[in-house]
C-alpha cells in the first residue's frame, strides 16, 4: 500500500484521485454502469433512458467572485448530466451546514441555487439537511444528485470517439480556478476574474440538435481542459493533438497564471465542455455553440488519431510540442 | 499580453532558431548546454523547446531547482520539526510532496494530524504567528538568492514587532559555489552555460567569472522562449569564436552590479555555511545560515534537534542528473518506480524538477 492515509491530493481530481477510484471504490461496487465512470450513469427503465449523478461541493472561500457554493452544486450536477446527452428533471440536494453559519449566508446560497435551478429548468424534489458541531465541517457543504431523461439516439462515451474525430471547445479555459486563487486572501491579488458557473444544458441541447453524430462530450471542471483530455486520451486509446494558441484563455486568467506560475489548462471550469464529433460536422456544432450565450468564444482546439497508447500531444505557441498528462500536486484545493 | 506575447513571437523564433541551426553547423561539433535553473528546465519543457534545436546542440538541466537540491537529511528534519507538536510548520507548496526517508513527506504528516500549511510568501507567516500566539511557526526556508531576501525581510519585520515565536528553518542556498563545484567536476562535459535569469537580478554577473575563467561559455538568460533561443545563440557564438564571457541576454531585468540593496538585506541576516546539496554532497560556503545576532529566529538554535545522518535515497539517480551527468532516461527508476504520483527522488517532485518536466513534456 502506496499510502495509509487520505491525502488532500486525493481529491484533487489528478492521478492519485484516479488511483483511489480504481484501486478503492471500483473493485467493491463492480457494475457495468460505474465501470464506464463516465459523469452521469446511463440507465435504462422499460424503454425510456436515465441519466443518474451525485456531486459533493466543498468549495473554499463559499462565496467567490461570480458565484458561490449553490451556484456550483446546482451547475454542476446539471452539467454531468447534459454531457451524457440527458435532460436534467429533477434533483436532490442534501447540505452538512457547520454551528454558527449565518443564516442570512445560507438564504443568499438558497436564492442563488433557485435561480440556477430555474434557469437549468430543474426542479429540486428532496433534500436533507445536517447540523454539524463547529469544527466538524468548513461553513457549509452541499451534495446534489439529479436525474434526467436521455432522448438522444446516439451513445455520448468516450468509448464512442473515433479517430478523425474534431475537439470542439465552448469558450475561454480557467476562469473558475483563477477566480478561487484570487479570492483566496493568502494571495493578496486582486483581480476582476469571474468564475464561469453555468449550466450548459440548453447549450448542449441546441449542439444536440445541430448534429446527430456527436459522439461524446465532457465538462471540464476540477484538473481542467488538460486532465479531462488526458483522461480521456487514456480510456479511449488515442493519440489527441490540440493546439495551444487556438484554446481561448482571458487576458486577466493568463495573467494570474503568469504571475503564480499555473497552466490554464489545469485550472479547474465550471461552465466549459469539449465535444467530439466528426470533421463532417464541426461546423454545425461550432456554429450552433457560437450562437448560444454560453457559447460565444467557442473554438476547435484539435483533434484525434489513432494510436497504440493514449495521450495528449500540445503543439505549443512556438510551434514546438509536449505532452499534456494527469495533473500531480495539490494545484489548488477545495476547488468546487 | 505585453511582455509575454512578444516574447513567444512564432515568426522572432522561427528567425533565432535559423540562426541558431548556422551556427551549429558551422561548430560541427556535438555542443552541451547546462542550463542551470529550475524555471529554464520547466519553459524548456512547456514550450517544446528541446526538439525544436539541431542535433548537435543538447540541452541537459543543472542543479538550480531549490526543492531538487534539498538534501534527504534537511527533508528528515523538516518531517520532525512538523512533527512537534506546538509546532505550525510553513512551507512553501514543492516540498509537501518531497520524500525523506522511507517515502515519507509533508504532505503525509499533515495527512496524520501534523500542522503543516502552504504558504506563497514568507511574508504570510507574520499573520499566523500573530494569530497563534501560543504556537511555534516554523518557516521552511527553501530557495537560491532570489527567495532569500524576502525571508530576510521577514526576520527584520518580526524582530521590530517583536514577533517571537517564529523561526526559519534555512535551507537556503546560492548559486556560485554550485557552479564552481561543477567545474570542478572532471566527469562534467559541458560547453556554456545559461545562466540564471532572476538569481542573477539579484548577484548579477560578476559572480559567474569562474565559467568563463574555466573556458565556458556563459549567458545570463530570461525564461521566455525567445529568451532561451536568444541565450542558446550568444553561447553558441561565445563557444564558435571561442571567446568566452558573462554575457547578459536578460537586460531588461538584470543589471552587471544586480540588486545591491537587496544583497546588502540578504548579507545582514545570512551569512554562507556549508551545505548539502542533493547529488553534489557538501559544497563549502554554499549555504545560507542565520547570523548569530538573529539567532532567536534560527530555527537550528532555537530547537534542540536530533542527529540525523541521512544519505541519498538508494537506486535515485537525481544526484547525477542534478550534475548533468545522466538523463532521467538513463535512471532505472525513471517512469517505472518513480512517477509523479509517487515520486522516489526531488527531481520528479518538483514542477521545476528535470524528471517532473522531461515525464510530463518529452
Amino acid at each position: 500500500m502506496k499510502y495509509d492515509k487520505i491525502l488532500l491530493e486525493h481529491g484533487g481530481g489528478g492521478l492519485l484521485s484516479n488511483e483511489l477510484i480504481t484501486e478503492h471504490f471500483l473493485p467493491r461496487f463492480q457494475n457495468p454502469y460505474l465501470e464506464r465512470l463516465e459523469d452521469s450513469a446511463v440507465l435504462s427503465i422499460g424503454n425510456q433512458k436515465f441519466c443518474f449523478t451525485t456531486d459533493s461541493y466543498v468549495v473554499s472561500p463559499v462565496f467567490f467572485p461570480g458565484g458561490n457554493i449553490g451556484s456550483l452544486a446546482i451547475c454542476g450536477t446539471v452539467n454531468d448530466l447534459a454531457v451524457c446527452g440527458g435532460k436534467p428533471l429533477y434533483m436532490s440536494c442534501g447540505f452538512i451546514v457547520e454551528e454558527g453559519f449565518p443564516i442570512e449566508s445560507l438564504d443568499t446560497i438558497l436564492n442563488t441555487m433557485a435561480e440556477k435551478a430555474l434557469e437549468a429548468n430543474v426542479q429540486i424534489v428532496t433534500g436533507d439537511t445536517k447540523v454539524v458541531a463547529r469544527g466538524a465541517a468548513d461553513g457549509i457543504f452541499i451534495n446534489t444528485s439529479g436525474i434526467g431523461v436521455v432522448e438522444y439516439p446516439g451513445v455520448l462515451s468516450v468509448k464512442s470517439i473515433q479517430p478523425g474525430d474534431v475537439i470542439i471547445l465552448n469558450g475561454a479555459v480557467g476562469d473558475h480556478g483563477a477566480a478561487i486563487i484570487g479570492a483566496r486572501e493568502n494571495l493578496s491579488l486582486s483581480s476582476d476574474i469571474l468564475s464561469d458557473t453555468a449550466p450548459l444544458n440548453d447549450l448542449i441541447a441546441d449542439i444536440l440538435k445541430a448534429s446527430p453524430n456527436v459522439h461524446c462530450m465532457r465538462d471540464a471542471t476540477r484538473g481542467g481542459l488538460g486532465a479531462i483530455l488526458a483522461e480521456i486520451a487514456k480510456s479511449a486509446q488515442v493519440r489527441i493533438d490540440i493546439v495551444e494558441k487556438s484554446i481561448p484563455v482571458k487576458e486577466n486568467v493568463r495573467g494570474i497564471c503568469e504571475i503564480l506560475g499555473f497552466d490554464p489548462l489545469f485550472l479547474a471550469n465550471e461552465g466549459k465542455m469539449i465535444a467530439f464529433c466528426p470533421e463532417a460536422d464541426a461546423k454545425a456544432v461550432l456554429t450552433a455553440m457560437q450562437s448560444h450565450k454560453y457559447g460565444r468564444n467557442a473554438a476547435i482546439i484539435g483533434s484525434v488519431c489513432k494510436a497504440e497508447q493514449g495521450r495528449v500531444v500540445l503543439k505549443t505557441v512556438i510551434g514546438g510540442e509536449r505532452i499534456v498528462d494527469l495533473p500531480t500536486g495539490e494545484l489548488v484545493p477545495r476547488i468546487c | 499580453m505585453k511582455f509575454i506575447d512578444e516574447y513567444r513571437d512564432p515568426e522572432i523564433v522561427v528567425g533565432l532558431l535559423k540562426q541558431i541551426t548556422s551556427a551549429s553547423v558551422r561548430i560541427a561539433r556535438p555542443v552541451t548546454i547546462m542550463e542551470i535553473c529550475g524555471s529554464h528546465t520547466y519553459a524548456i519543457g512547456r514550450f517544446g523547446i528541446r526538439k525544436l534545436l539541431p542535433d548537435n546542440i543538447h540541452l541537459i538541466s543543472g542543479p538550480g531547482c531549490p526543492v531538487c537540491v534539498t538534501s534527504a537529511r534537511d527533508v528528515d528534519l523538516a518531517l520532525y520539526l512538523a512533527s512537534l507538536p506546538n509546532v505550525i510548520f510553513a512551507t512553501f507548496g514543492d516540498m509537501l510532496r518531497v520524500p525523506g526517508t522511507g517515502g515519507n513527506s509533508l504532505q503525509k504528516k499533515r495527512a496524520e494530524g501534523c500542522d503543516v500549511r502552504v504558504v506563497s510568501s514568507a511574508d504570510e507567516c507574520i499573520g499566523v504567528a500573530l494569530s497563534h500566539p501560543q504556537k511555534e511557526i516554523v518557516m521552511m526556508g527553501v530557495g537560491f538568492e532570489t527567495t532569500a531576501p524576502t525571508i530576510a525581510a521577514v526576520i527584520n519585520s518580526c524582530r521590530k514587532k517583536d514577533i517571537r515565536n517564529f523561526s526559519v528553518f534555512s535551507v537556503h542556498k546560492i548559486v556560485p559555489p554550485a557552479i564552481s563545484a561543477l567545474l570542478a567536476d572532471p566527469l562534467l562535459n559541458i560547453d556554456g552555460f545559461l545562466c540564471p535569469g532572476h538569481v542573477s537580478t539579484m548577484i548579477g554577473a560578476a559572480a559567474y567569472q569562474m565559467i568563463p575563467d574555466a573556458r565556458r561559455a556563459a549567458v545570463i538568460t530570461g525564461f521566455e522562449p525567445v529568451d532561451i533561443l536568444e541565450g542558446v545563440l550568444m553561447l553558441l557564438q561565445q563557444i564558435e569564436n571561442k571567446n568566452m564571457s558573462v554575457a547578459i541576454q536578460y537586460s531588461r531585468g538584470v543589471r552587471p552590479e544586480g540588486n545591491t540593496r537587496a544583497m546588502t538585506l540578504l548579507q545582514s541576516v545570512f551569512e554562507t555555511a556549508d551545505a548539502q546539496w542533493r547529488g553534489l554532497g557538501t559544497i563549502p560556503e554554499s549555504g545560507l545560515a542565520l547570523r548569530d545576532e538573529f539567532a532567536a529566529y534560527d530555527t537550528l538554535k532555537k530547537f534542540s534537534l536530533p542527529d540525523i545522518h541521512t544519505g541519498d535515497i538508494p537506486g535515485c539517480g537525481c544526484g547525477d542528473i542534478l550534475r548533468g551527468i545522466k538523463l532521467p532516461h538513463d535512471c532505472p527508476l525513471f517512469r517505472k518506480v518513480c512517477t509523479p504520483a509517487n515520486p522516489v527522488g526531488p527531481c520528479m517532485v518538483s514542477s521545476e524538477g528535470t524528471c517532473s518536466t522531461y515525464y510530463k513534456y518529452d
